[in-house]
């Protein structure tokens, strides 16, 4: 009870500062309604993603692990949240320190008001702009839970998506995307997050694999996925919200967020035929799992690019997306891990070929802010694309193994082999996802 | 487990209740039923063939199970899973012993493919029936 009491003092305390903060001083910026509304509606449509991302990895699962792999994805809407808001925000977006993270003085937002914030964005409200990089730092972290998908306890997830958005997710936002972040001042690109969202969690996903080991019975046991149509569907939904994902990165609505929405669908669509067509040439079937993955695929990969590219290049993109995560998440049953859900087959690298892509396929015809790629005459850019992709791999990599060790050693990561066999769904929620 | 099983076969061989095990030896059994297990896409022209000859009944259940067709294999990302138990149906029918060798014949005809995987049929004795409406009892409940 007086814990409660002292926190919503510390509310309190954080929420007056808001409300003094939002005293303007000099004449702001002015508002632009179509720019606000589109990034308003952008920021629903990311956060349907999480979601999204529920069902696609639910239906994936064993029956009764479905409620388990859901609630993982949807806690983090809830906890990510407040993160978020409390430090989160603050620590990605907030004023730089030594380029490395940003400091604590947006704490609890404040001073994250209504007046547009230039250095970001010159003509939305500056909590337009919070609220919108907030649905990306909820989505990222459910995404490495494929990797360790039907036996990881929820009360060290619950704390492990904490330790990660806080370590690894706010640092790496700041590096690419913050003022002043050592990536972003290299000239690294990249559009909607292919660094920050999709090498991050791929990559902290291979992490996770090894450390957290492999389900009770695999390689042994049959583990199909129980419900592809659910899967299918979480995939569209995936499809759906992206457009807000890499369109709403232009950050104002018009002609970027229109070459950014119609190059997200040409490689997603592209994508989604090649991995079918890859599987139906080696293993004789035109799978549905494949053409969903093939689509995450797709919209992987073009995200870092989707701001700098042309629609004929987002067809090359997508086309070699669902082809190479294909042969990826072959190449990882011959290794023997058990990313249950391939988290870094998709994510990690499908996110590095749409890095090193951005690097190749990048024209300043598209974007003038961004910057010309290898095929346009400047292999200065792939370079640097390269070291960024390297450094997010290493940092995510390296950080995601010491927090997990840590937790490994005080809570422990997976549940019981009783719990196990019985399910999440049982074991740690007490439900069950269906009962006929 | 096993040892329970032992303790049952063994108490219904010493029976001295012999009509339990030995039902022809009561004289009154006259019925049989007939179990099938099929390929599920026969069910129809299997029922059809039945009612023909004037079966009024069955019970249908799907089931699953392997004999040696074994199963098959799906593969999902790469990952190769073996399923052993294939979806059969199993029909079950009650008929007096006169008219067992037709409804055999039947069934035998309408399910056939000719490839691995056809499934089996049982004949088996039944000791009694009751229809519950009626109270009627033997061949009448049929």
């Amino acid at each position: 009870m007086k814990r409660i009491t002292i926190l919503l003092m510390i509310l309190g305390f954080l929420s007056m500062g808001v409300a003094f903060a939002e005293t303007p001083a000099s004449s702001p910026p002015k508002v632009d309604t179509g720019d606000t509304a589109w990034i308003l509606i952008s920021s629903a449509l990311v956060m349907l993603m999480t979601p999204g991302l529920a069902l696609f990895y639910g239906g994936m699962v064993r029956s009764k692990n479905v409620l388990g792999t859901i609630m993982q994805s949807f806690t983090a809407l809830g906890i990510i949240t407040i993160q978020w808001v409390l430090y989160g925000y603050s620590l990605a977006f907030g004023p730089d320190i030594g380029h490395i993270i940003g400091s604590l003085k947006w704490v609890g937002l404040r001073g994250v008001g209504l007046d547009p914030f230039p250095e970001y964005s010159a003509t939305i409200p500056h909590q337009a702009f919070m609220i919108f990089q907030m649905m990306f730092a909820i989505i990222t972290p459910a995404l490495i839970t494929g990797a360790f998908a039907e036996r990881f306890k929820f009360k060290t997830y619950l704390l492990f998506i904490i330790l990660w958005a806080t370590f690894v997710y706010d640092p790496l936002a700041h590096w690419v995307w913050g003022m002043g972040g050592w990536i972003k001042n290299l000239g690294a690109l990249d559009f909607a997050g292919g660094l920050v969202v999709h090498i991050s969690s791929g990559i902290a996903a291979l992490a996770a694999a090894l450390v957290v080991g492999k389900r009770k019975g695999y390689g042994d046991e049959p583990m199909p996925p129980h419900n592809l149509t659910m899967t299918l569907l979480g995939a569209a939904l995936l499809w759906f919200g992206w457009f807000g994902f890499n369109g709403g990165s232009a950050v104002a609505s018009g002609s970027l967020a229109t070459s950014a929405f119609v190059v997200t669908h040409i490689s997603t669509a592209s994508a989604a035929l090649s991995w079918m067509i890859v599987e139906w040439a080696y293993r004789g079937n035109p799978t549905v799992l494949g053409a969903a993955s093939g689509a995450v695929a797709g919209l992987v990969a073009i995200t870092p690019a989707s701001g700098f590219v042309g629609p004929v290049s987002a067809i090359v993109i997508g086309l070699a997306a669902g082809g190479i995560c294909y042969f990826a998440i072959n190449f990882k049953n011959k290794l023997g891990y058990d990313d249950s859900l391939d988290v870094v087959g998709v994510h990690g690298v499908g996110g590095t070929w749409g890095a090193l892509a951005t690097g190749l396929f990048a024209s300043k015809a598209i974007n003038s802010a961004g910057n010309n790629g290898l095929f346009f005459g400047n292999p200065s850019l792939l370079g640097v694309q390269a070291l960024s992709v390297a450094s997010a791999w290493v940092y995510s990599f390296v950080m995601t193994l010491t927090i997990l060790k840590i937790l490994d050693w005080t809570m422990g990561l997976r549940v019981s082999e009783e719990n196990e066999i019985n399910g999440l769904d049982l074991s740690q929620h007490g439900e069950a996802g269906y009962s006929f | 487990m096993a040892r329970k099983w032992k303790f049952a076969l063994l108490f219904l061989i010493c029976s001295p209740n012999t009509e339990l095990i030995t039902p022809n030896c009561s004289g009154r059994n006259d019925m049989k039923k007939i179990e099938a297990v099929i390929k599920p896409f026969k069910l129809d022209e299997v029922k059809h063939a039945l009612t023909k000859i004037g079966i009024q009944g069955m019970t249908v259940t799907e089931v699953k199970g392997f004999g040696r067709q074994r199963g098959h294999t799906e593969v999902y990302r790469g990952a190769e899973y073996k399923i052993d138990f294939l979806p059969k149906v199993k029909i079950e029918i009650i008929t007096p012993d006169e008219m067992v060798p037709q409804v055999i014949e039947n069934i035998e005809r309408a399910a056939k493919t000719g490839k691995i995987g056809d499934g089996k049929i049982f004949l088996l004795p039944v000791e009694e029936v009751i229809r519950i409406r009626t109270g009627e009892h033997g061949k009448d409940a049929i």
